[in-house]
């Protein structure tokens, strides 16, 4: 198929940057959206142009790096996948393709479609861990009872790659299913109740921080989500949130 | 693990200040819509129970000031919480498919939430500020004035179309802040939220569909 690419050029952190048209040919339907990426950037590179700069690694949905927005939608129009895992039949000959990066104050485009997203790398290191004695005479987890159905609710929440499509698509820029699922993870494990209530208050005081709008419920983040990671998380993170404010 | 932030500059904190006075407006409403109720069968009783709420103390000095600080806080924060999400993504996106998400009405509660907060100002010059200088300032006691002063009002063909659409607004803020409250409140549940959301959709048409028939009612009686 043949198609018109309408992508974010941005040269650097300072520059303002612009939409600018591509046109590539006899795209593969069974190709990635990361394929055609590449084989738009290699007849960039043969023609001696800068190519489009994007994040990406696992090309597996795994590491949550492969951040674009496409055509309006975090990670395009597949539900549940990343940008590596659409492909590309979900596009038809002839179709303009809008490419831009994830947008928010808190994840800065460093070039083209690569953005900064180490503001969620902060709100990990204010509280998304557990400190546990390593010295070796650590007691073995399987030792501690715990409900299936909290094993797999925390399971469910740790599966989030902290890719950033919640942010991107929220209409406010918000971070709460990262932050909620971050801080759910532990909250549903006993090893993760010793430092809940610090770690509630920590986290969301750097996700404040760190300038990402406020969450209104509109969902959309549970939808775009790569995860399916749910909105029971934020709720559970505001309960959390709330309850340790109200203890002391 | 050291410790920091406060509750009332939080970003949770201000969603819990929005959801409890949403739901204590929500409160409010069914109250209201009790009382408007009456007039459609009773003008007794509807008369008894506005003179009620329009001269028992704790009505007057206790719940009206908590309804009026109610609203303006719940309005007051909207705005700020507003202006702060839009300034949180500065460079816009070329494309953006809000529809393909999330509701109509859950992102746009600004736009429903001013069209109700301009028809609040109509509603309180209509009834409200009139009601005021009567009781307060005139000293007025006609224990039997409100139906008449309801269906005066109420005749009017213009009053009641904007009164009408004030509530189709109404509803449609409804329809997402309902649910959207305990949400925030973190009150989500497997077993329960279903209820919740569903228990929601009922209050968020009933009531503004029963204060447009009520309306609609007094019009055509009276013309
Ligand atoms: S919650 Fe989902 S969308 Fe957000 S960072 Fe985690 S995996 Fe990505
Ligand atoms: S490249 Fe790793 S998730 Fe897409």
């Amino acid at each position: 198929m043949n198609l018109t690419l309408k992508i974010w050029r941005q040269k650097g952190p300072k520059d303002k940057g612009k939409i600018v048209d591509y046109k590539v040919n006899d795209i593969s339907e069974h190709m990635s959206f990361l394929e055609m990426m590449d084989v738009l950037n290699e007849q960039l590179i043969n023609s001696g142009e800068d190519p489009v700069a994007f994040d990406h690694d696992c090309r597996e949905g795994i590491c949550g790096s492969c951040s674009m927005f496409i055509n309006g939608r975090a990670h395009g129009p597949a539900e549940g996948t990343t940008t590596c895992q659409l492909h590309m039949r979900s596009f038809s000959d002839g179709d303009t393709i809008y490419i831009e990066p994830f947008r928010a104050n808190a994840f800065p485009v460093i070039k083209d479609l690569v953005v900064d997203r180490s503001a969620f790398e902060r709100i990990q290191q204010a509280g998304g861990y557990i400190s546990v004695n390593t010295s070796g005479n650590t007691q073995d987890a399987n030792a501690i009872p715990i409900p299936k159905e909290d094993a797999d609710m925390a399971m469910d929440a740790a599966t989030c790659i902290g890719c950033g499509a919640c942010v991107a698509t929220c209409k406010n820029a918000s971070a709460m299913l990262f932050v909620g699922a971050k801080i759910s993870q532990y909250a549903l494990l006993p090893q993760g109740r010793v430092e809940a209530e610090k770690r509630a208050k920590n986290m969301v005081a750097q996700m404040d921080a760190e300038g990402f709008g406020n969450c209104t419920n509109t969902g959309a983040c549970e939808v775009e989500c790569p995860k399916g990671i749910s909105l029971s998380n934020i709720a559970r993170m505001n309960r959390e949130f709330l309850t340790a404010n109200l203890k002391k | 693990m050291s410790e920091k932030t406060t509750l009332t500059s939080s970003s949770i904190g201000r969603k819990v200040v929005m959801a409890l006075s949403a739901l204590f407006l929500i409160l409010f409403l069914l109250l209201h819509f009790s009382v408007n109720f009456t007039s459609i069968f009773s003008e007794d009783v509807f008369n008894v129970a506005s003179e009620f709420m329009g001269t028992n103390w704790i009505v007057q000095f206790i719940m009206q000031p908590i309804l009026i600080l109610g609203v303006l806080v719940h309005f007051i924060m909207g705005f700020y919480l507003e202006i702060k999400n839009r300034s949180s993504r500065q460079v816009k996106y070329a494309q953006y498919n809000g529809a393909s998400n999330s509701s109509w009405m859950s992102r746009n509660m600004i736009i429903t939430g001013i069209v109700i907060l301009l028809f609040l100002g109509l509603h309180f010059l209509d009834f409200w500020v009139p009601e005021m200088k009567y009781k307060y300032i005139e000293g007025g006691t006609d224990a039997t004035r409100y139906y008449e002063e309801l269906v005066h009002e109420f005749s009017n063909p213009w009053r009641v179309l904007v009164y009408c659409l004030s509530f189709v607004f109404l509803a449609l803020h409804l329809l997402h802040g309902f649910q959207s409250s305990f949400q925030s409140m973190g009150w989500n549940h497997p077993k329960y939220t279903p209820i919740v959301k569903r228990l929601g959709d009922i209050y968020s048409i009933v009531i503004p569909l029963g204060f447009i028939s009520i309306a609609l009612f007094h019009f055509f009686i009276s013309n």
